[in-house]
Parts: structure tokens; sequence; C-alpha cells
């Protein structure tokens, strides 16, 4: 995996740098007009927002049960890409809704969820670095709950009407507007991957320096 | 008697508070798309685009930076202690 990293880097910093150019390729929206643009990096964004949740998730319930150092490494990982993707996410959204909606914010149940998603991940980073012994667990059962949270960030939409739109835009998009969205969410995909491998490398070398430092203090 | 007197102030002061409630701007009666607010309350789309794609490249370069600094800084931390060990 190690060695898809730098790769995986260089492909996306250049399709990241192709972008633009397609992105302003593409079509303006009709309603909306230029502003609609910030969705080329706002949807794939928030995807991987999701994604981070999920896998924090998965990799904390690995760790509560199985008591895999790895499994850590990944959640840690995982929860600090989900503070970068959420913000990027809820900083590209308001940004777009203030000019397509007129407001910067409502408290509809997605863009609620997605804050109290992002806290969490604040919360979980927060209590990684400062909670002491016995935080990792804690942590692990607070990613939980982030993951639990998905679904309902996911359906939310379809459910209550809200001015946001609803998940059955992103299938239905002409290919003009398809293509630049769906290379920016290759280019961001592989970002994700190779930064959270980075990220669980550190991880892992940080608890090996601290079991390292234990070693020394027993000897 | 004074009924009727304070009935026919009420109305006095209705009608010369009038012309001032004549001057109140009309609040608007349905909703107004952005592109047809005063300029002055208008928002240029292109200070959004550019606010928002800034916004994700500064992000995503600072992490990527960060990332580097601190795995270069765990790694000779690492070598350090390991070579003393030896």
């Amino acid at each position: 995996m190690r060695k898809l990293t730098t790769p995986f880097i260089g492909l996306s910093a250049g399709m990241l740098f192709v972008a633009p150019w397609l992105i302003n390729m593409a079509p303006f929206e009709s309603t909306m007009g230029l502003v609609q643009k910030i969705f080329y990096f706002h949807f794939p964004a928030a995807i991987l927002f999701l994604v981070s949740a999920i896998v924090c998730g998965i990799a904390s319930i690995r760790f509560l049960f199985f008591k895999k150092a790895s499994a850590d490494a990944w959640a840690i990982a995982s929860a600090e890409l989900g503070l970068l993707f959420g913000a990027l996410t809820l900083v590209t959204g308001p940004l777009w809704a203030r000019k397509a909606w007129g407001v910067w914010w409502v408290w509809d149940p997605r863009l609620t969820m997605s804050l109290v998603l992002f806290l969490i991940f604040a919360a979980y980073t927060i209590l990684r670095k400062f909670g002491g012994p016995g935080s990792d667990k804690l942590a692990a059962g607070m990613a939980l709950f982030g993951m639990l949270n998905v679904p309902f960030i996911y359906v939310s939409v379809n459910i209550w009407r809200t001015l946001h739109p609803m998940t059955s835009v992103v299938p239905t998009l002409p290919t003009e507007f398809g293509i630049p969205l769906w290379f920016c969410f290759a280019a961001f995909t592989m970002l994700f991957i190779a930064l959270l491998n980075l990220r669980a490398t550190l991880a892992l070398q940080q608890a090996r320096i601290e079991a390292l430092y234990l070693d020394e203090d027993e000897a | 008697m004074r009924h009727w007197l304070r009935v026919c102030v009420l109305i006095l002061a209705l009608g010369a508070a009038a012309p001032a409630l004549a001057l109140q701007p009309q609040p608007p009666k349905e909703f107004v798309p952005v592109d047809e607010v005063p300029p002055g309350e208008q928002i240029p789309a292109i200070n959004m685009v550019a606010a928002a794609y800034g916004f994700v490249w500064v992000a995503v370069l600072g992490y990527v930076w960060s990332i580097a600094r601190r795995l270069k800084h765990v790694e000779s931390e690492l070598s350090d202690l390991e070579s003393r060990r030896k």
C-alpha cells in the first residue's frame, strides 16, 4: 500500500491541476449560473467526509474488539481526514448557498447533522491528543456514533424536503456536467487514499516511538 | 359622552398617522430571487467560486505540508531512538 502512496499523490495533484480547465469547459447551470461550479469540489469533499466516518467507525470496531494497533492507526488517520474533508464541505457549501439560496446556512437536517459529524471528528481528535490513558477506547466509541450518523445524513434530504438538493440529482446529471464531476471525484479519492495511508503510517510510527520510550523507562 | 369623545380622538390620531404609515416601504409580498435584489445587497458569484476553490487548495496543500513535516520529524526521532538502543 505504501508503494501506491507516491503515484496516487502525484496523479491526484496532476488531475487537480487539470480540473479547473475541465470545470471551466463545463456549461453553466441554467438557474444558478457560475456559482454552481463550486459543486465540482463540494460533492467529492462531502462524499469523502462521509467515507471518513465509515472508515473511522469500522477501524474503531476492529480496535475495540480485536485490539489491533493498525486499526487504531487507521481510525486516527480517518478522523483527521474527516476533519479536513468536513471543513472543505462546510466552507464550500455555505459559499454556494449564499449565492444560490440567499442565506449562508439553514438548520435543516443534512446541514445540522453534517456539522454534528464534524464536531464528533473534532472531539475525537482532541480526545486522542489530550485525553491521556484510556482515551483510545472512549474515542473509538465516539467514532461509532459518527458512523451511525452517515446514513441519516445521506437520506435526510429525501425524507424531509429542504433547500438542499436530493440525492437523485447526481445520478441524473447530463454528461457535460458529469465528466468534470467524476474526474474531480477520482482525483479527490486518490488524494484521500494517499493521505489516509500516510497519516496511518505516521500514527503507527508515533505508537512505536511511545513503546520505545516506555521500554527505556522500564530498563 | 366620554366614550364617544375617546373614539373621536382615536379616529383623529389614526388619521394623523396615515401619511406616516403611507411613507413606510411595503414589505415584499413573495420570494425575491437573489439576482433581483438591489445591486448593493448582491455578492458576485465569481467571489464565491474563487473563495471556495482558494480555500480547498490552501487547506489541502496545508494538510499535505503538515503530514510531510510530522512524518519527517517522527522518522528522525525513531532513527535516533533505535540507534541509541543499539
